[in-house]
């Protein structure tokens, strides 16, 4: 139980951010009307996004720094889910857009920065399959990752804030936090902030422990190779199967 | 101090073995003036100012992606563990940057003149800061390109990766550099442009920090 909180938590604040973001007040604005509601639903997708890319960065560094294997799984693992994200945080700002700028595609820059953003993360998957050894792949797209996040930042973050753009909270144009000041939307958009990140943790996690069976499953022999198979086992299991040993004894 | 004499010795190796070749700053000078005149044969004229910047931007791209690309894919295997034997992955790394920033700068200068004389010039261009603008493209094309050539030439089939690796992170510099050189064609203040620079030169100072950092853990191998 003591592990299994923080995905109870999770999905209780996933819930609450839905059926609060559909029910409790907004503040009613022209154009904006209704569709103000997809805050809670569109700007979680890019912060859970970057929390899965810092967790990959993170594993790409310890990747460079101790050489295990599980390091390089975890990281492409977490681009994989980042990558969902992002695409989902793509596709709810066009139906967004398309009921307040009037079209799904209006190449506003943060729209056409964003996609290329997540070019960047398609390049360091193709990276991937380009090398066959895995020892070489997992060293050469951990330095492409790292290498790459900086730019991503710059990308999403910094260049937005240069340019004009249609985008609330660029351009002149105001920011949420300028409608949400009577914080209902805040008591709302916070949770949801969390609630979709420890989602996204927690897909990743699952997404780990399968290519981490597969890994398993495909080494042949993995009981007489000394150590391949530890490399893989999570503390957790660990920890359960020596209290095994102990009640057999 | 022994990393300074390293990279000197290094730069003036590359220096040299461009020198006596000519093949990088001859090849890539012939790709430029013949692309120029290309798009002069099927434009005629530019109509307005930002496809003139524009077009001079994506000459530019090409032409360093090149250039710059040469400097570690062009390498081989036993020149690799040579220079690894020989020097610290820093000084490989820094005198590489430094000698593609010189090639870039000549070939750049070289390829807006002749740009210049095809097409000729706008009355309001600020030339000055047009030439800043070029330098600035020629460090950070130079820095980033070289890390993302060591990274191809490390994951074996070069010339596709390159491409696939290098256009995604430098679409955001190409962004700022583009918007910096189309202040300077619309001859505004200098004031109006001093975010586009500092950006660049930040942009520029992450990348080598980071480059520097990586660096020894891909040339290990």
């Amino acid at each position: 139980m003591s592990k299994t909180w923080w995905k109870v938590l999770g999905a209780i604040l996933v819930l609450y951010s839905t059926v609060g973001g559909l029910l409790i007040g907004v503040p009613r604005l022209a154009i904006l009307n209704e569709t103000i509601r997809n805050l809670y639903f569109h700007v979680p997708m890019w912060f859970a996004m970057i929390t899965l890319f810092s967790i990959s960065v993170f594993y790409s560094i310890m990747f460079l720094l101790k050489g295990e294997d599980s390091y390089d799984t975890k990281a492409v693992e977490s681009v994989n889910v980042g990558v969902v994200f992002s695409i989902l945080g793509l596709i709810t700002g066009s139906f967004w857009a398309k009921f307040t700028w009037g079209q799904f595609w209006s190449f506003d820059v943060k729209q056409n920065f964003s996609a290329i953003a997540i070019l960047l993360y398609f390049a360091y998957l193709i990276l991937r399959n380009a090398i066959d050894e895995e020892q070489k792949r997992a060293k050469i797209s951990a330095i492409y990752n790292i290498f790459a996040f900086p730019m991503m930042v710059v990308l999403i973050m910094v260049l937005p804030r240069l340019s004009d753009s249609l985008h609330p909270g660029n351009g002149g144009n105001p920011g949420f936090n300028s409608y949400d000041l009577d914080s209902r939307m805040r008591a709302v958009l916070y949770p949801a902030f969390i609630g979709w990140s420890i989602i996204g943790f927690w897909i990743y996690t699952i997404r780990f422990r399968i290519r981490s069976i597969e890994t398993i499953a495909n080494t042949p022999d993995y009981g007489e190779v000394k150590g391949v198979r530890d490399r893989f086992v999570t503390n957790e299991n660990q920890s359960t199967t020596n209290e095994n040993k102990q009640q057999h004894n | 101090m022994q990393l300074a004499k390293e990279v000197k010795y290094l730069i003036h190796k590359e220096v040299l073995l461009e020198w006596r070749s000519k093949y990088t700053i001859n090849g890539v000078l012939l790709y430029v003036v013949s692309t120029i005149f290309t798009c002069y044969l099927s434009f005629v004229s530019l109509g307005d100012k930002l496809t003139w910047n524009a077009l001079f931007w994506i000459i530019m791209l090409f032409a360093s992606i090149n250039g710059v690309s040469k400097s570690f894919l062009q390498e081989t295997k036993g020149q690799q563990l040579y220079s690894y034997i020989l020097a610290s992955p820093a000084a490989v790394l820094i005198s590489k940057m430094v000698y593609n920033v010189l090639l870039m700068l000549v070939l750049t200068t070289l390829a807006l003149g002749f740009y210049i004389l095809v097409f000729g010039t706008y009355n309001d261009t600020d030339l000055l800061m047009y030439y800043l603008a070029i330098i600035l493209g020629a460090i950070s094309f130079s820095t980033v390109f070289t890390m993302v050539s060591a990274i191809a030439s490390k994951a074996g089939n070069g010339g596709m990766l390159m491409a696939i690796l290098s256009f995604p992170i430098i679409i955001p510099v190409l962004i700022l550099l583009i918007r910096l050189a189309k202040n300077a064609v619309d001859g505004l203040q200098w004031d109006t442009s001093y975010d586009e620079i500092s950006m660049l030169v930040a942009v520029n100072v992450v990348t080598v920090a980071t480059a520097l950092l990586l660096f020894p853990y891909l040339w290990r191998e």
